[in-house]
C-alpha cells in the first residue's frame, strides 16, 4: 500500500463526520494495539480496530468504508474496557455502519438468512441483527 | 409463607418464548426465596442493543418507553436476560445523567421521565436483597460435586462504570451463587470473552464468527474442567448449543456438556419439580449428568 | 519632596514592540516627585546596570522605578545595583509591563501596551514613594542534617554531606537501609551488579563518622524553619537492643515462624526475627510485631533464649527522638503500582506472573533462587518469558498518564539477564516506544534485539490466561497490524512506578509540596530542580518522579551541594517581606494563627513590670514568614500589615490607577 498523504486527508470531511457521531475522537488514540489484541474478532478483519483507527487519524475514508471490520464488530466492548485512553472501537464501529447503511442501503438480505436461524434463535438476535445490518 | 415481595419485572422478546424455560424456573424459584416477579403490565422490545454512538437518541426512546412502564410499578426493575439489562440499565443511566438527552426523548415520546428508576438483575436481588446466605439455607438438593462453569458473557459485565454488577474482569457473582447451590465453580479464561451475539445475522462471515468464538467458549470451559455450563443470556445459550451442536455433528467421540440457564440450576437445588424448570428444553439435559453425580 | 528615578527598559523589541516606550518615560517624567527618566534598550545588561549605578549617584535619588520585565527575572538585579550605588535596595521597584503587559497585547499601533504601561509604571511609583528602607532578616543556622529515605538518593546525599564535613541524620521507614536498588541484580547499560557497588555505599554511610543512622523510623513531626528545623523521630521498636546485638543470627536460625519476605517481593519467607536481607545495614534484626506469637500472646520465646548477648527485648517500645538540623532532604523513592489493578494480566492469580522487581530478584545472585530463573509455581527453567511494558504507566484509565521511564531499559536489561543465565530461552517485549534516551541506552536496547536475540512486538497486551499449563499472552504487534498468541512459561510486568505510599502525608508534616500524582513538586522543574518552595527542605531521587540510579545518584548530591551551600555561613539572609504585627492594636483572636500556611505565628506573652503577664498578641517568626500576606486578609483588627507591602502602599497604588 502506498499512501499520498496530503492536508486534506487530515482530519477529512469523512473522519470528522464519523468523531461527530461516534462521540470519539481519533487522535485520542495513540495505537498501543490493546484493542486488536484483546478484540475477539480482529482475527476475521481486514484491518483491526486499531488499524481503523489509525487510518481515521492519517484520512483513508476509502480504505476505512472498503473493510469488512465494521461487520464483524460483534459490540462486546472488550476494545473500550481495556482501552488505556478510554476511546470506544465498538462506537466508532457502530457509526461506521450506520454511514454506510444510510448510504449503501442493507448489508444483510434478510431473505437470504437461513430459514433454522429465523426459526430458532432468539428474538433478540434477529432484532439486533437487523439494527446492525440493515437500513 | 408471609406475603411475597413483589419485583416488577421486564421479560423482554425472547423470554416469553425461546428463552420461556429460564423465565418460568427464575419465577418459581423466587417464590421459594419470598419474591414474586410481576410482568409489567405493557412493555415493548428494548431494542436488543444498545446504540453504542453519542449520536443514539431515537435508539433510546423504545427502551425508555420501557422505563417508563416499569417506573409505573415501583422504583425497581429486573430482567432475567444480560442483553435487557445492559440496554434498560445504560439508558437509564443516560436519561438521568445527560440533561440534553433527556429532554429530547421525552418530548418524543411525550413522557418526563427522569431515570430515578432502579435496573437491576435477577442475579442482584439474589445476591443483594435475598442474600447469598439465604439462599443456601433454602437449599433442600445440594449440587455437591458437580463441576460447573459460569459463562458470563459481555452484556452483562460492559462497560464497567454503566454495568458495575461485579468486577468486569474478573467477576463471582455466578461462581457465589453456585457455591451457595453446594456446587463446585470452575474458573476458565473466557468466561467474559463474547460467543459471538447477534453475528448469526450477518450472512457466512458472521456465522463463521459465531461458530468460532462460542466453540472458544466451550473449549475454555471443558478444557477447565467443567461438566456443565451455566449462563445468563438467551442469545449466549443459543450460541453456545448451536455450537456443541456442530462439534457433536463433526467431532466422533466428543461427548456433549449439558448448557442450562442459571436459574434452572438453582430451581434444582431449591427443590422444584423437573417439569416446573422445563429441563426437557435445553439441548442436552442435565438429568443424566446429575444421574452420574448422585446429585 | 522624593528624588525617583524611571527608568523605561525596550527588551530589544519585547516591549518596544506593542509599548511606546519614550511616551511612558515623558509621562513618568510629568509627576511630582520624578528628577528624572530613561527610555534604554536593554536596561539588564552591563552597560544598562552601570547607567542606573552612575546615574543614582549623580542625581542622588532616593527611590528607583525600573519598567521592565517580571520582578522574577530581575528585581534582584536592580536592586544588587542600587545597592552598589548607596541606595536602600528595596527602595528599588519594578513595574512588570512585559509579561504583565507587551507580551499579551498585540496592537502594534502601540495604544493600548501604551496606555497600559503607564497605568502599571504610575502604580508601582505611587507604591514606591511610600517605600520604607528595609534591611534583610539575618538568622543562625544549625550545621547538622537530615536525611529522610536511605535509598540511593539519600545515601548519596548524606554521604556527600557528611564528606563536607557535617553531621547527617539518616532516617529510613525500614530495617535496613538500601532501597529499592539493594534488590536489583545488574544494572543498565553497565550490566554491573547492583549490589557490588551499593553495599559499600551502605556500609559506608553506616560507618561514617558523621553520619548517624536510624533505621527502623519514620519522621513524625516537623517544627521550625530554614536552619533551625526541630525533627521528631519515632524509632520503631525492634525488640532488639541496638547496643547489644552483634548480628549472629542465631535468633533468625532458630526462630520457628516464617512470613512472606517483603525484601524479596512474597517470592520466598523471612522468619518472624529477621534481616531483610543478608547485606542489611545495620545487621540487627527487627521482631514482626503482628505476627510474633510472644509478642502477640506471650507464647514461644525461642529468640531470647537463643541470645546469648541477651540483646532480646519484648518490652521494647517506640521511642521518640527530638532532632535539631538546619537542612533537609527528602529522598524517599517510589513504590511500585499495585498489581492487584491488573485483573487482565492475572497478576495474583497466576503464579508465573510476577512484576519487574521479583524478576530482579530471581536474576540476583542473593535471591531466593541463587540467580537461576525458575518459575514461581514449580521452580521449572521457563523456556520463553513474555516482558509486558507499559503496565499501568501511560494509562489514564488508570489515572498515570505518566512515562515511568526506566522500564524500557531494565526490560531489555531482564532479556539480556535471561539469555546469559538460559540460553535457549527466548524472550518476547511487548513495548509502546523504546524509550531509551541516556548515554549508551539505546545501544542498549539495540544489543538487546540485535545481539542477544530478544523479540520485540510493537503493541499492548490484552490478557493474558492460562492453558494446558502455559500462559497463553494475547495482545497485537502493530507493526503487522495482527493480532499475537504467545504460549510462555513466565511473564513479567513492567509495572508502573508510583509515589511512596504515604508520599502526601509525609509532604504534609514537612510543608512540601506534591503533584496529583503524589510526586514531591520541585520549587522549578527545570531552574531549581533540588529546592522546595520550603526554605531548607531539598529533594533528591524518585519521589519528585521516576528516575534511574545516575539521575537519582546526581540529585542526591545536587541535594548535598545545595545544603553544604546553606551550612557555608553562619548566618542566613532572608527578604525583609514579612508581616509585621502592630502589638497596641492585637486582640488576640487568633485568626491569623489558623490562617498562617506556614506555622510561623505564635502566641507573644506582653508582661508589666513586676512580670506579671497582662495580654498576648501574636508574634511572627521573620525565619518562617514567606510574606504571603494571608494573615493580613484574616487579621480582624488590622493589626498586621507586610514590610514593602504595606496597606498605605497598596492603596497608593490602587489609588494611582
Amino acid at each position: 500500500m502506498r499512501i499520498k498523504l496530503q492536508n486534506s486527508n487530515i482530519g477529512s470531511e469523512f473522519v470528522k463526520y464519523i468523531e461527530r457521531i461516534s462521540g470519539e475522537t481519533a487522535m485520542r488514540c495513540y495505537q498501543c494495539g490493546n484493542c486488536t489484541g484483546g478484540c475477539p474478532v480482529s482475527y476475521k478483519m481486514d484491518h483491526g480496530p486499531s488499524q481503523i483507527i489509525r487510518l481515521m487519524q492519517i484520512g483513508q475514508d476509502e480504505e476505512i468504508q472498503k473493510a469488512n471490520s465494521m461487520w464483524v464488530c460483534v459490540g462486546c466492548m472488550q476494545c473500550y474496557s481495556r482501552c488505556p485512553q478510554s476511546v470506544s472501537a465498538a462506537s466508532i464501529f457502530e457509526s461506521l455502519r450506520a454511514q454506510a447503511l444510510r448510504s449503501d442501503g442493507d448489508h444483510t438480505e434478510i431473505a437470504e438468512l437461513p430459514k433454522e436461524f429465523l426459526k430458532n434463535a432468539p428474538q433478540q438476535a434477529i432484532v439486533c441483527g437487523f439494527r446492525k445490518f440493515v437500513s | 409463607m408471609s406475603d411475597l415481595t413483589k419485583i416488577p419485572y421486564y421479560p423482554g422478546c425472547t423470554l416469553n418464548t425461546v428463552a420461556k424455560h429460564f423465565e418460568e424456573s427464575a419465577a418459581v424459584s423466587a417464590k421459594t426465596l419470598g419474591f414474586e416477579l410481576v410482568e409489567l403490565e405493557q412493555w415493548n422490545c428494548c431494542g436488543a442493543s444498545f446504540p453504542m454512538s453519542a449520536n443514539n437518541t431515537m435508539g433510546l426512546s423504545a427502551p425508555t418507553k420501557v422505563l417508563v412502564e416499569a417506573n409505573k410499578a415501583g422504583d425497581t426493575v429486573t430482567t432475567l436476560c444480560s442483553v435487557c439489562y445492559n440496554v434498560l440499565k445504560r439508558t437509564n443511566k443516560v436519561v438521568k445523567d445527560d440533561g440534553e438527552k433527556r429532554r429530547v426523548i421525552n418530548d418524543f415520546i411525550e413522557e418526563d421521565y427522569d431515570g430515578g428508576l432502579n435496573v437491576v438483575h435477577y442475579l442482584e436481588i439474589l445476591r443483594d436483597t435475598v442474600g447469598f446466605d439465604k439462599v443456601k439455607e433454602s437449599v433442600t438438593r445440594s449440587l455437591k460435586g458437580l463441576k460447573i462453569g459460569a459463562y458470563y458473557g459481555c452484556m452483562l459485565l460492559r462497560p464497567f462504570e454503566d454495568m458495575g454488577i461485579d468486577d468486569h474482569e474478573g467477576p463471582t457473582i455466578i461462581e457465589d451463587l453456585l457455591k451457595a447451590l453446594g456446587a463446585e465453580p470452575v474458573d476458565f479464561p473466557n468466561k467474559i470473552e463474547c460467543c459471538g451475539a447477534h453475528l448469526g445475522a450477518g450472512g457466512k462471515e458472521g456465522e463463521e464468527v459465531v461458530s468460532r468464538l462460542s466453540a472458544c467458549v466451550m473449549r475454555s470451559a471443558v478444557g477447565s474442567g467443567a461438566e456443565l455450563i451455566v449462563t445468563s443470556c438467551p442469545l449466549c445459550q443459543y450460541n453456545l448449543e448451536e455450537s456443541q451442536a456442530e462439534v457433536v455433528k463433526n467431532v466422533a467421540g466428543y461427548s456433549a456438556v449439558p448448557i442450562v440457564y442459571f436459574t434452572q440450576l438453582l430451581g434444582l437445588a431449591l427443590g422444584q419439580a423437573d417439569e416446573m424448570l422445563s429441563l426437557d428444553k435445553n439441548k442436552w439435559d442435565v438429568r443424566e449428568l446429575l444421574k452420574d453425580k448422585e446429585v | 519632596m522624593p528624588r525617583i528615578g524611571v527608568f523605561v527598559c525596550q527588551c530589544g523589541n519585547n516591549i518596544s514592540s506593542t509599548v511606546d516606550t519614550a511616551k511612558v518615560a515623558e509621562e513618568m517624567s510629568k509627576l511630582p516627585g520624578v528628577v528624572l527618566t530613561e527610555d534604554y534598550k536593554f536596561m539588564c545588561s552591563s552597560p544598562g546596570q552601570d547607567m542606573l549605578k552612575e546615574t543614582v549617584a549623580k542625581n542622588k535619588l532616593d527611590g528607583i522605578v525600573v519598567a521592565a520585565c517580571s520582578p522574577h527575572m530581575h528585581e534582584k538585579t536592580f536592586r544588587k545595583a542600587v545597592e552598589k550605588a548607596g541606595l536602600n535596595p528595596y527602595k528599588c521597584e519594578i513595574a512588570n509591563i512585559r509579561e504583565q503587559c507587551s507580551w499579551v497585547h498585540h496592537d502594534t499601533t502601540k495604544k493600548i501596551g501604551t496606555a497600559k504601561s503607564i497605568d502599571l509604571t504610575r502604580m508601582v511609583l505611587e507604591r514606591l514613594k511610600r517605600n520604607k528602607n528595609l534591611t534583610k532578616i539575618s538568622i543562625p543556622v544549625n550545621k547538622r542534617a537530615l536525611v529522610i529515605g536511605g535509598g540511593i538518593a539519600g545515601i548519596q546525599a548524606a554521604i556527600d554531606i557528611a564528606d563536607g564535613g557535617r553531621d547527617v541524620i539518616l532516617v529510613e521507614k525500614e530495617p535496613s537501609i538500601g532501597g529499592n536498588m539493594a534488590k536489583l541484580s545488574e544494572t543498565f547499560p553497565t550490566m554491573d551488579c547492583s549490589q557490588c557497588i551499593m553495599t559499600p555505599k551502605m556500609v559506608e554511610a553506616e560507618l561514617h563518622d558523621r553520619i548517624q543512622l536510624y533505621t527502623y523510623s519514620e519522621v513524625e513531626k516537623l517544627d521550625g524553619y530554614i536552619g533551625n528545623f526541630s525533627v521528631t523521630i519515632r524509632k520503631k521498636a525492634r525488640f532488639v537492643n541496638e547496643d547489644l546485638c552483634t548480628g549472629c543470627g542465631d535468633c533468625w536460625n532458630k526462630c520457628p515462624f516464617k512470613a512472606d519476605s517483603e525484601f524479596e517481593h512474597g517470592l520466598t519467607k523471612r522468619k518472624l526475627i529477621y534481616t531483610p536481607f543478608p547485606q542489611s545495614v545495620p545487621n540487627i534484626p527487627v521482631i514482626d510485631k503482628e505476627r510474633c506469637p510472644k509478642i502477640l500472646k506471650d507464647k514461644c520465646g525461642l529468640c531470647e533464649k537463643v541470645c546469648q548477648p541477651e540483646a532480646i527485648d519484648y518490652t521494647q517500645e517506640d521511642e521518640i527522638v527530638v532532632e535539631e538540623v538546619g537542612a533537609i532532604v527528602v529522598a524517599t523513592g517510589y513504590n511500585l503500582m499495585d498489581e492487584a489493578r491488573f485483573a487482565p494480566y492475572g497478576y495474583g492469580k497466576l503464579k508465573d506472573v510476577i512484576n519487574g522487581l521479583q524478576f530482579e530478584r530471581l536474576a540476583s545472585s542473593s535471591g531466593p533462587t541463587g540467580g537461576e530463573i525458575q518459575r514461581p509455581s514449580d521452580g521449572k527453567v521457563p523456556e520463553s518469558i513474555v516482558f509486558i511494558q507499559c503496565v499501568g504507566s501511560r494509562d489514564e484509565s488508570k489515572g498515570v498518564s505518566y512515562c515511568s521511564k526506566i522500564c524500557c531499559m531494565y526490560t531489555a536489561k531482564h532479556t539480556m539477564l535471561y539469555k546469559h543465565k538460559v540460553h535457549d530461552g527466548q524472550a518476547y517485549v511487548f513495548y509502546m516506544d523504546i524509550r531509551s534516551g541516556g548515554k549508551r541506552y539505546e545501544e542498549f536496547t539495540r544489543r538487546a534485539i540485535e545481539q542477544e536475540g530478544a523479540m520485540y512486538l510493537r503493541g499492548r497486551v490484552s490478557r493474558v490466561y492460562e492453558k494446558n499449563g502455559k500462559l497463553m499472552v494475547q495482545g497485537a504487534d502493530t507493526l503487522s497490524g495482527s493480532q499475537v498468541v504467545i504460549e510462555a512459561d513466565m511473564v513479567v510486568l513492567a509495572t508502573a512506578l508510583v509515589s511512596r505510599q504515604g508520599a502526601d502525608s509525609l509532604a504534609q508534616k514537612l510543608g512540601i509540596g506534591y503533584d496529583k500524582h503524589k510526586f514531591y513538586s520541585e520549587y522549578h522543574p527545570k531552574l531549581k530542580p533540588v529546592e522546595t518552595i520550603t526554605g531548607g527542605i531539598f529533594l533528591a531521587g524518585s519521589c519528585v518522579g521516576p528516575m534511574d540510579i545516575p539521575e537519582s545518584v546526581s540529585m542526591g548530591s545536587a541535594a548535598a551541594s545545595k545544603v553544604q551551600a546553606l551550612f557555608s555561613a553562619d548566618m542566613l539572609d532572608r527578604e525583609p517581606i514579612t508581616s509585621k504585627v502592630r502589638e497596641e492594636t492585637c486582640n488576640a483572636c487568633w485568626d491569623c494563627v489558623t490562617a498562617c500556611p506556614y506555622v510561623a505565628i505564635s502566641k507573644k506573652e506582653i508582661k508589666n513590670r513586676k512580670g506579671e503577664v497582662i495580654r498576648m498578641v501574636a508574634n511572627v517568626n521573620d525565619g518562617l514568614c514567606t510574606g504571603c500576606g494571608t494573615c493580613i486578609a484574616a487579621c480582624r483588627s488590622k493589626t498586621i500589615d507586610l514590610a514593602g507591602y504595606t496597606d498605605e502602599q497598596v492603596y497608593a497604588a490602587l489609588n494611582a490607577f
